[in-house]
Order: structure tokens, then C-alpha cells, then sequence
């Protein structure tokens, strides 16, 4: 499984890495999108420092929808899913592989908005340790769960309109955590100590989607 | 491992695949003895390709009974698809890989390591400079032979081919029959659905037909007709 694991991830990367969709695509979407959120909430920069969190997350999950749709999107191209089921991989292994290589994009993403609040916002990157490990438990989370509903709708002639619908809902909980969890740790609301319970939330969601994605990720693809 | 030369391969019994409500196979009865090549021909929509993808255990079956390579297609279809090449009318190439990468990752994925990646591309025209070219680069006929590639380092026991001389030209087309002939000679079972009738009887020691998701059987035999130099059995 791991095995397989790494060879999907790394052809996965490898597609990316020569397209640059994420490069040349998401990544300005995703400075966009941050600027957009600036334009609409100045002149008041007490507003975007106190609401960088909430953007910086919102910003995340849309860019979190653009590349399972792109990690997906190459599947569907010329019968390749077809061949993905053909090669004899583990099922399991499709899915870690897909939701890794699409948990190394949002890291990345993730760094450029975080250096985008900083420089457009304003925020103080403070309480570095839960920020961490707030945005490793809701990128796996958000990959876990893309990978999930991406293969559900990859199928579907209405894919690209399906899966936000799908996967911005059930993404709710990490939004919400993730942004408590970072306000905590940044301090536009309360203490540090009250990341606690919203990082068990994010890892608890992470968790489940992991191994829902294992177990069930077969019977998926072979319905899309 | 190799099957028993005298098992079937493959064998269906009143088989029926739906593709939504369309019975594509409609109680399919169909046997292709281990190291045969046998061709599938009909008119369009005859259910060739659904044939050959439920051999493939690409569609399930609602109905009826199926094994291939052993493997009971309506309770492991997953079993048989390492065992089996299938080139279709889609190529299930990557665009953004290169034709080395493109079989590389095929061949990694049924467990091999790659070692023989450079003969089969120079077997089949593929070395050189169009061993770096983003299969997205590629010509109609190039990408078939990428897919021919991909089929022949899987080394499998079972080929599946769908409509395998579209697309390419003279020499590729000579390549796919010099490719085809090599894995019957190697023991493997070739099934094709061609509508190259010429050159696909000449790779193929049975023919069968099929027609509204049938198989129309031939007198003397379950849809055979005598291979040269190979009597048909009755089933």
C-alpha cells in the first residue's frame, strides 16, 4: 500500500510539477482571492488583522477545491482512470498517493497566503507551534476528504460544480476549527490554551477521513 | 503463473452487463481457450467493447456467470486486472508525463522495476528522441504505440484489444501484429475487436460474432469457427 502510495504521489507531483497549475494557476487565485477580501473589508485594517484567520482558512478550502478538481481532472483525461484501475494498484494506495501529493500542494499554498496575511493584513504570526500543527491537521483533513468526494464526483459529467457542493460542507468543521485555532494562537481570540480542544477537533476529522478514504476509497472508484 | 494451456481463459455464461439501463451484454455465452486469439467482430454498438471491458473487469455483471484467468468477475474483479493489458480507444496515457515516464509508472505498477523499459520502447519506435516527449506531444499514432508500450512491459496473460490498428500507420500497425504474434507465441490469450478485417484474421484463429449484445454462435462450436492448424473443440 505504501508502496503504491508513493508511486501515485510522486507521479501526481510530477504532473504537477510540468503542468505548474498549481504554480502558475492556484497560487495567483489564491493572492487574489486575499487581496479581494482586502479591497472588500478596507479601509478598516483592524478588520482584516482581527479577521485574518477566518480569510486565511476560507482562502485555504477554495484553494483546497481547485487542486483535488486538478488531481482528478488528470484522471478523467483520455480513459487515464481508467488505467489507474487497470495497473493493479492498491486502492488504498490511490488514495494516500492522490491525498498526499494533494496535501504537498496546499502546504505550499499555505505558505504563500500565510506570507500574504502577513504582508496585506498586517497579522503577527504569533504562537508558531499551533499554527503548525493547526495547518498539518487541517491539510490532512482537507486532502483526506477532497480525495474522498474528488473521486465521488470525478466520474460525473457535472463535476466541476459538484464537488465545492460536496466538499465545502463537509469541510465546515475544519474551517471552523482551524480559524478558532489560529485566533487562539495569533490572539484575536482568547488565550493560546484554547486551541486545545479545536486541534483535537481538526486531528479527529483528519483521522476519520484518513481511514474512511482507505477503507472505502476502492468501491469509489469503481463506481465513479 | 501461467494458465493451464487447456483451461478456458475465459469463460462466460449467460452473462448481462448494463451500462445504465442498456443491457450493453444481454446473457453473453463466450470461451477462449488459454493461448488462443480469437476475434470479436459485429456492427457498432454490437457490445465489442463491453465485452471486452467486462474480460477486463472494467464493468460489473448483473447477471450470469464469468471467469477470466481464474478469477470470478463477479466476485473479485479487481483480482484479474494485473494480469490483463487492455488497449482501448482511449490511450489511459498522462499528457504531462513522457512516454518513459508514461510506461515507467505502468510498469511500477503491477510491481516490476522498470529493467526492461528500453527494449520495449526501442521494439516498438519509441527510443530515442521520442523517449522524452510529453505524451500530450504526441501523434494519434504515437500515442497508441505509448499504449502498446504500456501493454507489452505489463507482460500480461491476457490481451484485450479494442479497435488496436486505429490510429496507426503501416509500420505501427505491422508492429502491433509483430507485437501480438510475439505474446502468442509466448503463450499469452489475445482477444480483438477489429474492424481491420484483413489483418485482424490473420492475427485471430477464430472469429466470432456478435450483434445486439449477443454472441452469435457458429455450428461445431460455442461461436468458433476452425483455427488453421488447430482444430476447435467442441465446448
Amino acid at each position: 500500500m505504501w508502496r503504491d502510495a508513493l508511486l501515485v504521489a510522486g507521479k501526481d507531483l510530477r504532473i504537477e510539477r510540468r503542468s505548474r497549475v498549481t504554480t502558475n494557476q492556484v497560487a495567483p487565485f489564491a493572492v487574489v482571492v486575499l487581496v479581494l477580501f482586502a479591497f472588500a473589508l478596507d479601509p478598516d485594517r483592524g478588520v482584516l488583522t482581527r479577521a485574518a484567520a477566518g480569510l486565511f482558512w476560507v482562502s485555504v478550502l477554495f484553494c483546497a477545491v481547485l487542486a483535488v478538481q486538478r488531481s482528478f481532472s488528470v484522471e478523467a483525461a483520455d480513459g487515464a482512470r481508467d488505467g489507474l484501475r487497470l495497473s493493479g494498484l492498491d486502492p488504498a494506495g490511490v488514495f494516500l498517493g492522490k491525498a498526499g501529493a494533494v496535501a504537498a500542494q496546499l502546504v505550499v499554498l499555505e505558505a504563500l497566503l500565510a506570507a500574504g496575511v502577513v504582508l496585506l493584513y498586517g497579522t503577527d504570526l504569533k504562537g508558531g507551534v499551533v499554527l503548525f500543527a493547526t495547518c498539518a491537521a487541517a491539510t490532512v483533513g482537507l486532502a483526506a476528504a477532497g480525495t474522498v468526494y474528488g473521486v465521488l464526483s470525478a466520474g460525473l459529467r457535472v463535476r466541476e460544480t459538484l464537488l465545492p457542493l460536496l466538499l465545502l460542507p463537509v469541510a465546515a468543521p475544519v474551517l471552523l476549527s482551524a480559524t478558532r485555532a489560529w485566533e487562539a494562537a495569533l490572539g484575536t481570540g482568547g488565550g493560546v490554551g484554547g486551541a486545545g480542544p479545536w486541534l483535537r477537533l481538526l486531528v479527529v476529522f483528519a483521522v476519520v477521513y484518513v481511514a474512511f478514504g482507505v477503507v472505502a476509497f476502492g468501491a469509489l472508484l469503481e463506481e465513479a | 503463473m501461467w494458465p493451464d494451456r487447456m483451461a478456458p481463459a475465459i469463460l462466460f455464461r449467460s452473462a448481462v452487463v448494463l451500462l445504465g439501463r442498456f443491457p450493453a451484454l444481454a446473457g453473453v455465452d463466450f470461451e477462449v481457450d488459454a493461448g488462443e486469439a480469437v476475434l470479436v467482430q459485429g456492427p457498432n454498438g454490437a457490445g465489442k467493447t463491453t465485452l471486452l471491458r467486462a474480460c477486463a473487469g472494467l464493468v460489473p455483471l448483473v447477471a450470469g456467470e464469468a471467469t477470466v484467468l481464474g478469477h470470478d468477475m463477479r466476485r473479485d474483479r479487481r483480482g484479474v486486472r494485473r494480469r490483463v493489458a487492455f488497449l482501448g480507444h482511449a490511450t489511459h496515457l498522462y499528457d504531462d508525463l513522457t512516454v518513459a515516464e508514461n510506461v515507467r509508472f505502468a510498469v511500477r505498477a503491477t510491481g516490476g522495476d522498470g529493467e526492461g523499459l528500453s527494449a520495449v520502447l526501442e521494439r516498438l519506435g519509441l527510443d530515442g528522441r521520442l523517449r522524452d516527449v510529453p505524451a500530450g506531444r504526441l501523434s494519434a499514432g504515437q500515442r497508441r504505440r505509448t499504449a502498446l508500450a504500456v501493454c507489452l512491459s505489463r507482460a500480461p496473460e491476457l490481451w484485450l484489444l479494442d479497435e488496436p490498428h486505429a490510429g496507426l500507420d503501416g509500420r505501427g500497425r505491422d508492429l502491433l501484429d509483430d507485437t501480438v504474434r510475439a505474446a502468442l507465441g509466448r503463450g499469452s490469450t489475445v482477444v480483438l475487436a477489429s474492424h481491420e478485417d484483413e489483418r485482424a484474421r490473420a492475427l485471430a484463429g477464430r472469429v466470432i460474432t456478435m450483434a445486439g449484445g449477443q454472441v452469435h454462435h457458429e455450428p461445431g462450436r460455442r461461436g468458433a469457427t476452425a483455427r488453421p492448424g488447430k482444430p476447435a473443440h467442441v465446448a
